[in-house]
């Protein structure tokens, strides 16, 4: 308890999130197996990968909805995989979460203001009625709704709407950290555009750490400062935003990248996406060395042998036996097909 | 008067044509019109996407072509498929039609698929009830298509079940099962949507291939743009059950003429916008659930430029200024017209 109040008050240069040789197994299933990573104060950090590359699974095991195998967990500097569920709970002021699907993650029970504001009724803090219905009443206004929300059910928003209140309640308690994943991918194109142009500011405004987890390379694009990539339960790359869409290092990112669609028909018929066939392999049993290399069109022999360590990389590491200091060595396409032409 | 009206949609050199398509359901709070009026054509090997956001129409107007909505829905208009009419037509002909002349692949492969059976029984079955071949021959047949697909080692896939295959994997098959009689019109409703970007950048190239080598027209359906920039020849913009847009698809991301199209292209994050230094445009509102067809823009209350003509009378989906016999046609009164503005002001 008293481990947890005294970071309320830890500063700036103390990571948000620190992340050390996580670990996640479902029985055979490695969901996740070794990651690890640093998210300073006040950043935006993308985590994307395929579906079954375990971004998730470390999300839900950064606000212990799972308890990791191994590994740690530090939010604020503070070790959260040894705290008892009660310290967890008090501690989660400073961690919150948004899901994917609006719907299913807000109680069809109760009170729009109520869901706001239970966070407020978990934590430490005892705050009276009349206060609390202030709280909420500032919070829908941050999030662009109104205070007679308070008084609505779920089911009698839009989808839109539904998303900006489960930011709200997120953001209620003041978190340092905000655990979001894929709040968008449940939403209509002019929807999403209001919901990221409202992550943008909060996280702006607010200055809160933010785990973006997504499978939506064009939204973490517009929003993210740096983007991890997760293949079969590890990172294979890390780095800012402009450097790893600019020149990508490691031959998955490059593959992903290159299949992401872009709303422009002249870059689409310029491109030719490298298609890596269909299977991502079962995490159950990943492949040696490697474990991209089953899928890779440059993998050799080393690949199949050698787990490659991430190397330094301009702005960041890539992990890739062929990557250079320089990030290069590694290309799938000719420099003219890059993504950004 | 810088506007004509759009062609009578009559040539039968298009493969499917349809005219004055309109679908409502009867609900416990009243009628919901879900389809009004929609012209369309699809040409020989032609892809056209239908974008629109949830809601907008698309899936039920694609879903009545061939009969596939539920008794609560009123289908009205015409949609022929190579001149033969579909709506009204018996069941018996509709069967016969559908997975020959005209095929399906929807979102989820797992739910088109018979979990008990094996993939090749299924893509069999289509061939044995529309070609009569034996269960031999179909087998046979099922692994040339698969093969067709690119699904690797086919001849041993052939006799698994759904279940042991990945999402891409059942997608391929699926669209095997859709190709097998050589359909003239493929209708794919979010084949793509519940798949990972590597694996839809391959079912992409697999319809692609379709088309350009057994000439199968398509009509894509998506939310997705980037995808439709990939795909599509020509792209039609629904919004609350009506087209608004339609235009080669080039033509509509350089130059979108409808409100709303616009806001759509400015609302989706691209390469080169980032939230540090650009905004996202929002296009305020909700899409309208309507229960009549009103006399007016279904768009007007989310637009920034609608005036008192757009709530008042339904703008006709017609060329613009210089060439009224192009191809690319909106339906608003104020359209997006780079330099022509004030132009448009005084229509």
């Amino acid at each position: 308890m008293t481990a947890v109040r005294s970071t309320q008050g830890s500063s700036g240069d103390v990571p948000a999130l620190e992340v050390e040789d996580l670990k996640m197994h479902f029985g055979p299933v490695r969901a996740v197996d070794g990651f690890s990573l640093t998210l300073p104060q006040g950043q935006l950090t993308a985590l994307v990968g395929e579906s079954g590359s375990g971004k998730t699974t470390v999300g839900r095991c950064v606000v212990r909805l799972l308890e990791p195998t191994s590994g740690s967990v530090k939010v604020g500097g503070v070790d959260m995989t040894h705290l008892s569920r009660r310290q967890v709970r008090h501690h989660d002021a400073r961690v919150s979460m948004v899901f994917q699907d609006p719907a299913g993650s807000l109680n069809p029970r109760m009170l729009v203001g109520d869901i706001i504001a239970e966070p407020l009724r978990m934590g430490r803090e005892r705050l009276s009625a009349s206060r609390r219905s202030a709280r909420v009443t500032a919070e829908l206004g941050r999030v662009g709704l109104g205070a007679e929300v308070a008084y609505r059910y779920a089911h009698e928003l839009s989808g839109g709407q539904r998303q900006r209140v489960s930011i709200a309640r997120a953001l209620i308690s003041s978190p340092s950290l905000l655990i979001a994943d894929e709040p968008t991918s449940a939403l209509d194109v002019s929807v999403q555009a209001s919901v990221l142009n409202l992550l943008a500011d909060l996280q702006r405004d607010i200055g809160f750490a933010c785990l973006f987890i997504t499978h939506d390379l064009s939204a973490v694009e517009y929003l993210a400062d740096e983007v991890a990539v997760m293949y079969l339960g590890q990172i294979v790359e890390m780095r800012p935003r402009e450097q790893i869409f600019a020149a990508p290092a490691h031959p998955y990112t490059q593959a992903l990248l290159a299949a992401a669609p872009v709303a422009d028909p002249a870059v689409q018929k310029r491109r030719d996406p490298v298609i890596l066939g269909d299977d991502l392999p079962s995490p159950s049993d990943p492949p040696s060395g490697c474990r991209f290399h089953t899928r890779c069109p440059l993998a050799f022999d080393l690949c199949t042998t050698q787990i490659p360590e991430l190397r330094t990389v301009p702005g960041g590491v890539a992990a890739c036996h062929l990557v250079q200091p320089d990030g290069t060595g590694s290309e799938l396409l000719g420099g003219s097909e890059r993504r950004h032409i | 008067m810088t506007t004509t009206t759009s062609p009578p949609v009559t040539d039968t050199s298009h493969v499917l044509e349809v005219a004055d398509l309109s679908v409502s359901f009867r609900t416990e709070g009243g009628t919901v019109s879900a389809v009004d009026k929609v012209d369309l054509r699809l040409d020989a090997g032609e892809i056209v996407g239908i974008v629109g956001e949830s809601g907008c129409g698309k899936s039920v107007m694609a879903m009545a072509l061939a009969g596939l909505l539920p008794a609560s829905a009123h289908v009205t208009g015409s949609a022929r498929l190579d001149g033969s009419e579909l709506l009204g037509a018996k069941e018996s002909t509709l069967r016969r039609i559908r997975g020959r002349d005209i095929a399906y692949i929807f979102q989820e492969p797992m739910t088109s698929l018979n979990p008990v059976l094996t993939v090749g029984r299924q893509i069999g079955e289509v061939l044995q009830a529309h070609e009569q071949l034996s269960r031999a021959r179909a087998r046979t047949r099922a692994i040339e298509l698969m093969n067709l697909v690119g699904i690797p080692s086919a001849h041993e896939r052939v006799d698994t079940y759904p279940h042991q295959m990945s999402g891409g994997l059942r997608q391929r098959v699926v669209i095997a099962m859709a190709v097998a009689c050589g359909p003239k019109v493929l209708v794919a409703d979010e084949p793509t949507t519940a798949l990972d970007v590597t694996v839809q950048a391959g079912i992409l190239n697999v319809l692609r291939d379709l088309r350009n080598g057994l000439g199968t027209s398509i009509l894509f359906i998506t939310h997705d743009l980037g995808v439709i920039a990939d795909i599509a020849d020509r792209v039609v913009v629904m919004y609350a059950g009506r087209v608004v847009e339609s235009a080669p698809v080039q033509d509509l991301f350089d130059d979108p003429r409808h409100r709303y199209t616009a806001g759509l292209l400015q609302a989706s994050p691209k390469p080169d916008r980032y939230a540090g230094s650009d905004r996202l445009q929002e296009i305020p509102g909700l899409v309208p659930v309507l229960s009549t067809h009103p006399d007016a823009c279904t768009f007007a209350d989310r637009c920034a430029n609608a005036s008192a003509q757009c709530r008042t009378s339904e703008p006709p989906l017609v060329g613009y200024a210089g060439e009224p016999q192009g191809d690319h046609l909106a339906a608003c009164w104020h359209p997006n017209i780079s330099g022509h503005e004030e132009n448009a002001e005084e229509r």
